[in-house]
């Protein structure tokens, strides 16, 4: 029987507030643990929380940003369980009315489109973190990650590819860091994400049962964890077992799944509206002064990108991957007119160049403007493509505009015709054997005799003449 | 008199009249808590040093003409009020270590304004109860009448002011906690509309329910020392951002021309004859000054236990939750593992009365019984609130018992929790709708006991409720009497 499988995702993202959630403590991640807390998210008695307000702009802004419509009262509720790092024994969260639901992300996987619906978006807070001791029997609890705000978005079973669930993260994922309301780190922690997944035989409406992947911390795991959970159960269905309902952990060292022990996820959460919070009336005022904050958003640059700058649809995907590369690609075709060329150098060198020394586009030592100089100076027959990488590694270590590197190291290209016909006299007499060769109908030769000129010109001879003379040259003219 | 023995403003007068002193004061507060603290079990803590020596700088702000009404004045807080530096128990075992690094803001008001700290007092575990029976550091006992019970769960701040081991006393209220031992000690109590006073720092039982409040040897003070707690704080996000007028300017003020609403549902079977006749009487003083008594009608009165005993218990099941041992705290060392620490650790910690409670509101939000209970509850919640809404409509205060009888025995109702749970029957509703209640004395019972008279206002209408008591005080010749210790 053909299985179709059913996927919906659950997305914590971290906000990137400069203080906590619910007091003023500061979100910096990697600070000495427990240096960043206070009697509030400490948990200490007769504290009460205190909402930061930028946690419901961004959330609001996520909310916009995914077509969802915001509540206009929103509440809290405390979901209750112990765990050593809970400093309250609950957790600050949103149940029964979240702020923004209803919500969509068009997402493109293998040429085919889809739209992924999303449920709700939340505001909550962070727990802290349990660090157990392998040769002690201890475990230490940082509360820094305590109190940081999060919002929570769950998304509709659409999916249908374990693919598709990571094309909708990354679209997720983008939105996120395009907002500027989170980093987007999935190893720090500000990006994770849990997995509902089942399946059904293709063509039935009604769902099996599901499990809940966790412990996923990249796209790639994701991807992965949902691949061989496919493959698990329907092994299970096909040997004629029962998918059980049960909360399973990705082990990316063995590829594998395993359940989790039960009594860690047998939690009655006793939800309840938190009276120590009042409700959060979100005004219309207020929905569209943060509506008037959303940038371009990556789906409609990619779009842009195709239309106005006539780049394949992959350059442009790669190329608005970051609202900063994105800026900086338009800045360079700004200053030299020339997309599909700029397209190339910077996804091909710069984004190399860039990985090689795990930077960021901002810490580019090549400026867009020193890229455009380079590119107008390859249009102008200053350079050749040849020499522009060598000009473009000079530049990269040494910061230096393209003009400064050419003219320092002679790269100017050879135009000089006289030169170039000496250049070519010279490779012709110096290889006589060749050049009987080519006489007689060995027209392959050609090339190797513009290679010979370029070597005696070391280069910098301009590839077009060269090949326009030779020819004039070897036909007798 | 002695010094001990008189209100705030008295003592303010003599104060700034240069006839005595904050350190004087202070000594005699100290002095009859060394004769009588033995009998009574007011404090859980003394402060005695730091109170000498603050009395020793009120003294030279009042030198200096700075002082205000509560400066040098010695003031006790109720142990569940954060104070920095100094043990904060709650009453409680899992709390007996815990030194809070900061002051509650009611706790900074008042040092703000110069009150001198004498001590915290005992009170009901977690401030549940209505006793002063459960506190894990020993009962507290009635100045009146050492065999019976001074109300709870503020025990300790009614009998350290009606036994004069300070002026006047923080207290905080959740179904009756101030009110119903104000009443049994014979002392002003009064419990701020919810929003009035900041809850930072105030150890949580039930966060929608609970108010910080005065108990005071008159309504004067109770005037004084509302103008020095009540006022919106950031900090806390249910305080109400409403102006606070100077309350001291409703005393003697008069209720000529007033409604009074007599609620019928207030006056049923049960209730001890002596507290009602009391009870009539004072209704009669305030006819007597111009104001008309008419009968009202607050329909779901009877549900009041009920919906509080689901709604205070749900929200203490989670307030409690972070008495884990893993931070402060009481923590086991008799445990292997975690959720062992967490059961060891608690179910030492804490006494049975909140064992019990935690346990009624775990149920009570548990899947599948959280729209029979909590849901419901807070339906019936409403509706009580709009009860009261509908009465100050027509009537400027209520006027109701405090409480069904005068103080009863030590240990009499220790081992029937629903005996227990219904001497706050009268009490209960105004934390529930949320409006300002105040008892204050009204006369003596044929033992001796005193007994209380309850006025409800609107809210944010604590003025009212002060205006009301003010003139009752003035008018009603209730002979005053202290205990014999």
């Amino acid at each position: 029987m053909e299985y179709e499988p059913v996927i919906g995702l659950e997305v914590h993202a971290q906000l990137l507030t400069d203080t906590k959630i619910f007091c003023g403590c500061s979100t910096k991640f990697g600070a000495t643990p427990n240096n960043n807390t206070c009697p509030i998210c400490t948990g200490m008695p007769g504290v009460l929380p205190v909402l930061n307000k930028k946690v419901v702009d961004y959330t609001i802004k996520m909310g916009l940003a995914t077509h969802c419509r915001i509540n206009a009262v929103n509440t809290w509720a405390r979901k209750n369980y112990f765990y050593p790092d809970l400093p309250k024994g609950y957790q600050i969260t949103q149940f029964a009315e979240p702020i923004a639901e209803h919500g969509y992300v068009d997402v493109e996987t293998n040429g085919e489109k889809r739209r992924i619906g999303i449920t709700r978006i939340h505001m909550e807070e962070d727990a802290g973190k349990s660090i157990h001791d392998e040769h002690n029997p201890a475990t230490y609890v940082d509360l820094n990650r305590a109190g940081v705000p999060l919002i929570e978005i769950v998304s509709e079973p659409d999916m249908r590819s374990a693919e598709e669930g990571a094309d909708y993260l990354r679209r997720l994922h983008e939105v996120l860091v395009y907002l500027e309301i989170c980093d987007g780190n999935m190893e720090e922690g500000s990006f994770r994400c849990d997995a509902n997944i089942s399946l059904r035989p293709k063509g039935e409406e009604k769902f099996g049962t599901r499990t809940e992947l966790k412990n996923m911390n990249s796209f790639r795991h994701v991807q992965r964890a949902l691949e061989y959970e496919i493959k698990r159960q329907q092994y299970v269905l096909e040997s004629g077992g029962e998918v059980v309902q049960e909360t399973r952990l990705w082990d990316e060292h063995q590829g594998v799944t395993h359940p989790m022990r039960s009594k860690e996820e047998a939690h009655d959460y006793r939800y309840f509206p938190d009276p120590d919070l009042v409700a959060v009336h979100v005004s219309e005022e207020w929905i569209e002064a943060i509506r008037s904050t959303i940038p371009e958003l990556p789906l409609q640059k990619r779009e842009r990108f195709i239309n106005e700058y006539g780049i394949p649809p992959y350059d442009a995907g790669i190329l608005t991957t970051t609202r900063a590369l994105a800026d900086y690609y338009e800045a360079v075709v700004k200053q030299c007119g020339n997309p599909k060329i700029a397209s190339n150098w910077v996804m091909g060198d710069i984004l190399g160049h860039l990985k090689e020394a795990k930077q960021e586009i901002s810490e580019s030592p090549v400026s867009p403007e020193a890229l455009a100089a380079m590119i107008n100076l390859i249009g102008d027959g200053t350079i050749s493509g040849k020499i522009a990488k060598e000009v473009f590694e000079e530049m990269w270590t040494t910061g230096k505009t393209p003009k400064t590197v050419v003219e320092e190291k002679g790269l100017v290209q050879i135009t000089d015709t006289t030169a170039l016909e000496q250049a070519i006299e010279d490779a012709l007499t110096s290889n006589p054997t060749q050049l009987e060769e080519y006489r007689q109908g060995k027209d392959k030769l050609f090339g190797f005799f513009v290679g010979q000129v370029m070597k005696l010109t070391k280069g910098k001879a301009n590839p077009k003449l060269v090949n326009e003379l030779l020819r004039k040259k070897l036909s007798g003219e | 008199m002695k010094l001990n023995e008189l209100t705030i403003h008295e003592l303010q007068n003599k104060l700034t009249q240069g006839e005595t002193t904050s350190v004087e004061i202070t000594e005699a507060v100290f002095d009859r808590i060394d004769r009588v603290e033995d009998k009574l079990n007011s404090f859980i803590t003394l402060l005695k040093d730091s109170a000498l020596e603050r009395a020793g700088q009120a003294d030279k702000t009042i030198k200096e003409g700075r002082g205000g009404p509560l400066t040098g004045i010695p003031v006790a807080l109720k142990d569940l009020l954060c104070t920095k530096g100094v043990l904060t128990t709650c009453g409680s075992h899992i709390l007996e270590n815990f030194i809070p690094p900061y002051d509650a803001t009611v706790v900074k008001k008042l040092q703000d304004a110069g009150a001198v700290f004498v001590g915290k007092t005992n009170m009901d575990e977690f401030a549940m109860g209505s006793s002063t029976e459960t506190s894990y550091y020993g009962i507290t006992r009635n100045p009146w009448d050492l065999s019976k019970i001074p109300g709870g769960s503020s025990g300790g701040s009614a009998t350290a002011v009606a036994a004069d081991q300070c002026i006047a006393s923080l207290g905080s209220d959740t179904g009756g906690s101030i009110r119903q031992p104000a009443s049994l000690c014979g002392v002003v109590g009064l419990k701020p509309t919810y929003g009035r006073v900041s809850r930072f720092g105030l150890v949580a039982f039930a966060s929608s329910l609970d108010q910080i409040g005065p108990f005071t040897k008159d309504v004067e003070d109770a005037a004084i020392m509302m103008n020095a707690i009540a006022g919106y704080d950031p900090s806390d996000s249910t305080s109400v951002p409403a102006e606070v007028p100077d309350y001291t300017q409703c005393i003697s003020r008069g209720v000529d021309g007033w409604t009074i609403g007599i609620p019928k549902e207030y006056f049923i079977e049960g209730i001890d004859p002596e507290v009602l006749v009391a009870v009539e009487k004072a209704i009669k003083v305030m006819e007597g000054l111009g104001a008309t008594c008419v009968e009202i009608s607050l329909p779901h009165t009877e549900y009041c236990v009920a919906i509080y005993y689901v709604i205070a218990p749900s929200e203490a099941s989670s307030n409690l939750a972070r008495y884990d041992g893993v931070r402060y705290g009481f923590r086991s060392t008799d445990n292997r593992e975690l959720i062992d620490m967490y059961k060891m650790s608690r179910s030492a910690g804490f006494g049975d009365e909140v064992k019990r409670r935690i346990m009624i509101g775990t149920y009570s939000l548990s899947s599948g019984y959280y729209d029979a209970y909590y849901k419901k509850a807070s339906q019936v919640r409403a509706l009580l609130r709009n009860d009261f809404d509908e009465a100050f409509k027509t009537c400027d205060v209520i006027m109701t018992p405090v409480t069904p009888t005068p103080a009863f025995n030590i240990g009499e109702k220790m081992d029937d929790p629903l005996q227990m749970y219904l001497c706050d029957i009268f009490t209960i509703s105004c934390n529930l709708a949320g409006v300002p209640g105040m008892s204050v004395p009204c006369g003596y019972a044929q033992s001796g006991l005193p007994l209380g008279v309850q006025f409800l206002a609107g809210h944010f209408e604590e003025g009212k409720l002060l205006q009301a008591a003010s003139a009752y005080e003035q008018h009603s010749k209730i002979e005053r009497r202290r205990p014999e210790l």
